[in-house]
Order: C-alpha cells, then sequence, then structure tokens
C-alpha cells in the first residue's frame, strides 16, 4: 500500500490467488434422516469446528442411485446446522448438472494420489532401457513434492500451508495458529495451535512435534482435539498417524 | 535517521500508554530528541499521563488533514527538555489515520527526532495497524496471564506480516518482550505466570519486567511517567528497559518475591 498509484486505487478490486483449507464431505449415499443424524452426531463431538465453516461435497465415493440426490434438501440441513455448503467435488455429469442447478461451484476430482508406493518396479523397468531418450512426462514421474520450510514461529492468528508436501517448522507453532500440509508436518518446537496433515486426504501422512499442546490435531480429515488428545503423550514428543482410520499418538522416545 | 519504536499489545489495559510515557521520557532524559504520538484517536489517554491535557489545542489528525502545522500540534513537555508530545484527536474516529497521512508526519519529524515513539491503541485493527506499521522496534507490552500472551502472540505475527519492513522485505522488526504487572507472590502462588513462562511461550528477547505496584497507578493519576519515580522499584525497573533498548547489558530485577513486613503486605497484596 506505500505507493497507492492511481490505476490501483481506481480498480473496484483485485483479484488474487488464495488457499484455503476446507473440509469434505465424502459422500456415500443420501437418505435425508440418516444423513442428519449422522451431521449432528459430528458436529456434536466438535461444536466449535463446524461453525460457519464452508464445506466441499465429495461426490467421488458416492454409491447411491443419482436420482436421490437432492442437493437442495443437503444444503438444507446444512445451513440449519451453520455449515455452508460450497461446492461439489467429483462426480458424473448428471450429478454435476444437478448441483449447477443447487448454484454449488464444481470442484474437479482428486489427482489419484496412490501409484508412488506400490510400482517401485516401474522406474528401475526403465533405467534398464537407457537407450529411449524418452522425453521427460511419463518417464519422470511425480517429481518429489517440495517441502516447506518454516524458522520463524507460527503465530497466533496465522496459517502455513503446503499444498503439495511436507511442512517442516522449525520454531513453535502458538495456540490461535494453523499448520496445514498435504504431506506430514513436522513442528521442532511446542505445538500448540492446530496441525492438519494429509489435507488432500493422504491417509498415510502424519504429524511430528517435540511437545503435543495442539489445539486439534487432523489427519485426512480425521481429527481430535485438545480434549481427547490429552490422554496421551500430552506435553511429550510424539508422532500422530492414522491407524485403521483412528487417530493414534505415540511418544517418539520408545 | 531517526528510530521509529511502537508500544503495542492487542490487549488492552496491560500498560502500553504507561510504558510509551516512560519510555520516551527514558530516552529524552538521556539527551535523545523524542516524540511520542497517541495513536488511540478517540480514546486519548496519553496526554493524560504526561499531564499535558490542558495544553492541547491540535492534534494528531488535524496535521495529517492539514488543519495544523506539526510545530503547532506538538506539545513540549514541561519537565524534561527534549521530549515532545503528539497528541491524538478524541473527537475523531480511528479512520481519520490514514496511511499516507501518517508516513507524511512521521517523514517529518523524523528530520528532526532521534526517536519516535508510537503508542499503539488495543485491538488489531486500524488503529493498531497505522500505529505499528512504519515501526523498525516494536515493544510488546504483555500481562503475566494467558489471554494477554495469546493476543500480544497475535500482534507479533501482524508485525511479521503486515509492517512496512516485512512488505518491503527489509529486516523484520525487532521486537522486544515488556512484562508489566508482574507480581513474584502471585507467580509464586500458581497464580500468574513466571517470566520463564512467557519467554517460552512468546520466543522473544526480553527487554524488562515492571514489577506490580500502587507507585504506577498513582503516578499516572498524578500525570506523571513513572521512570520520573527514581525510587522506586517501577521507575527503576523502566530506567533499565531504556538502557537496554540502547544495547546496554543489565540484569534483570524485581524477579523474586521481597520478604516483607506486615505494612507493605497490607498495600500491594
Amino acid at each position: 500500500m506505500p505507493e497507492a498509484d492511481a490505476t490501483q486505487t481506481s480498480q473496484c478490486f483485485q483479484l488474487k490467488g488464495a488457499n484455503v483449507s476446507l473440509t469434505a464431505l465424502e459422500l456415500h449415499f443420501f437418505e435425508e434422516d440418516a444423513f442428519e443424524e449422522t451431521l449432528r452426531d459430528k458436529i456434536r463431538q466438535a461444536p466449535g469446528f463446524f461453525r460457519d465453516i464452508p464445506l466441499v461435497v465429495s461426490l467421488e465415493k458416492y454409491e447411491g442411485p443419482t436420482a436421490e440426490l437432492d442437493f437442495f434438501k443437503l444444503i438444507g440441513i446444512c445451513r440449519r446446522h451453520n455449515i455452508h455448503v460450497v461446492a461439489v467435488r467429483g462426480g458424473d455429469d448428471d450429478q454435476r448438472r444437478l448441483a449447477r442447478n443447487a448454484a454449488l461451484a464444481l470442484l474437479p476430482a482428486t489427482a489419484q494420489r496412490e501409484p508412488r508406493a506400490p510400482e517401485p518396479a516401474e522406474p528401475a523397468v526403465e533405467e534398464a532401457a537407457p537407450t529411449t531418450p524418452d522425453p521427460a512426462p511419463t518417464a519422470a514421474g511425480p517429481a518429489p513434492a517440495a517441502a516447506r520450510l518454516v524458522t520463524q514461529p507460527v503465530r497466533s492468528g496465522q496459517q502455513v500451508y503446503a499444498p503439495e508436501g511436507d511442512l517442516i517448522i522449525l520454531a513453535p507453532v502458538q495456540a490461535g495458529a494453523e499448520v496445514l500440509a498435504a504431506g506430514n508436518i513436522h513442528v521442532y518446537g511446542p505445538l500448540r495451535g492446530r496441525a492438519l496433515a494429509g489435507v488432500h486426504g493422504l491417509s498415510e501422512a502424519r504429524v511430528f512435534c517435540q511437545s503435543l499442546e495442539a489445539e486439534l490435531v487432523s489427519i485426512a480429515g480425521h481429527y481430535k482435539i485438545s480434549e481427547d488428545l490429552q490422554e496421551h503423550g500430552w506435553k511429550q514428543a510424539v508422532q500422530l498417524q492414522l491407524k485403521d482410520d483412528l487417530l493414534v499418538v505415540t511418544p517418539l522416545d520408545k | 535517521m531517526a528510530k521509529i519504536i511502537v508500544v503495542t499489545s492487542g490487549k488492552g489495559g496491560v500498560g502500553k500508554t504507561t510504558t510509551s510515557a516512560s519510555i520516551s521520557t527514558g530516552l529524552a532524559r538521556r539527551g535523545f530528541k523524542t516524540v511520542v504520538i497517541d495513536f488511540d484517536v478517540g480514546l486519548r489517554n496519553l496526554d493524560l499521563i504526561m499531564n499535558c491535557e490542558r495544553r492541547v489545542v491540535y492534534d494528531f489528525v488535524n496535521v495529517i488533514q492539514g488543519e495544523a502545522s506539526l510545530n503547532q500540534a506538538l506539545i513540549k513537555d514541561k519537565r524534561v527538555e527534549t521530549l515532545y508530545i503528539l497528541p491524538a484527536s478524541q473527537t475523531r474516529e480511528k479512520e481519520a489515520l490514514t496511511q499516507e497521512g501518517v508516513e507524511k508526519v512521521l517523514n517529518e519529524l523524523a528530520e528532526t527526532f532521534d526517536y519516535i515513539v508510537c503508542d499503539s491503541p488495543a485491538g488489531i485493527e486500524h488503529g493498531a495497524q497505522m500505529a505499528l506499521y512504519y515501526a523498525d522496534e516494536a515493544i510488546v507490552v504483555t500481562n503475566p496471564e494467558v489471554s494477554s500472551v495469546r493476543d500480544s502472540d497475535r500482534i507479533l505475527g501482524i508485525l511479521q506480516s503486515k509492517s512496512r519492513r516485512s512488505e518491503m522485505g527489509l529486516d523484520p522488526v525487532k521486537e522486544h518482550l515488556l512484562l508489566t504487572r508482574y507480581n513474584p507472590d502471585r507467580v509464586d502462588r500458581g497464580e500468574m505466570l513466571s517470566v520463564g513462562d512467557v519467554e517460552e511461550i512468546l520466543a522473544i528477547p526480553l527487554l524488562g519486567v515492571i514489577p506490580e505496584s500502587q507507585i504506577v497507578l498513582n503516578a499516572s493519576n498524578q500525570g506523571l511517567p513513572v521512570i520520573l519515580e527514581d525510587d522506586s522499584d517501577a521507575g527503576q525497573a523502566y530506567e533499565d528497559a531504556v538502557g537496554r533498548l540502547l544495547g546496554e547489558e543489565r540484569e534483570h530485577r524485581f524477579l523474586t518475591a521481597a520478604k516483607k513486613g506486615f505494612f507493605s503486605r497490607m498495600f500491594k497484596g
């Protein structure tokens, strides 16, 4: 703002890129009462977390008939619980048309992130045939996602996001701060704020910290709030990971 | 080149104005030409603590809006030769502080002053952001209690992201922690966070610890910067803080509970 020149001030607005973390609701089937029941149950577990959050409805695992997919009802139920449905992700053309009619934004289905682990054989085969100078795109495979390194404390009200890889923080994450990563989160200091690893759904992601004092830890959408974290490893060096969809805390020195 | 120091906290009532008055007086007393600016438009207090409220004619907002010159608005302190006060307006809104206006005034002050101390309003909104935007150094005033520490943490985040130095990619604003209303007795009883606790949470260098004291309140009520109470522990603690601000090594005092007689017990509590 220091040099607010004429062109800048005369413009009504400016478009900027933004990264926000959203909660996705993975819909398996839609049945009004069951939906509301489940939603109410989730909210009861963490009322503060759900208040006025934006929500993306993911249709990637939807198995019910398209005809039952009543977005107006779904939005209505969410609205009653102060949750704002903003978009759908994935789904087939018919489903997306329904979503569009309900004034929802359309997001592309998430890219499949599994391939790396199961097929170590593939790159080896390619190495064995070095004579074909294959111009990169397929041969190189997914380049390792860059980790984001933060050396300053993450203060209350600040948000740090690593949209592709790991997030490494060499300082405290303060209460009221939020750190998010597509991959793992390492905090070489106390973790006092919120940490959300595997925000795109990578359930192998883990959270490591030197002292667990977090307000909330989430891995691929499975989360625990401070109250539930105090039982194990509180104020100790720990790692958190998902085991059978359950967030498990293990001390690091054992 | 003048150095701009913001006294800020996020939370209200922790001692920003008291600190601004004492730090600026301490700097001026050492011969530095110092001006202290009240950014708390609408809730001005600094002139009361500096005992010059009856001499306010023009204020900061008048200068920004070109209704008065800087020389007309600056009030010369009666006790310390090289100290000036730029009072806030009581009748305007904080939005009257425009970024360009503030910059213009600061640039003009920087031509003649050594130190510009900005007394920030509470909160993290416009007024507070204006006060800290041009800062070279920040004194973060914190009380030893959880909510104050949390708010200080928030303001430190804003210093790192919304100050001129951060936006221009210059060296970051130099941060100092000043712990006020410190009561070692209550720390011992576990009713207050200790210096160590606060330092550990906020992770910035400690500028000083000002003990909780009736003298601070009395001085404020009399319109006297407490640093001028040379015999008091709070006054000496502020004097130490000024020394450290100027790069001197000084041991921290008043951190442990003194053994007290019956009367001092009655009056401190």
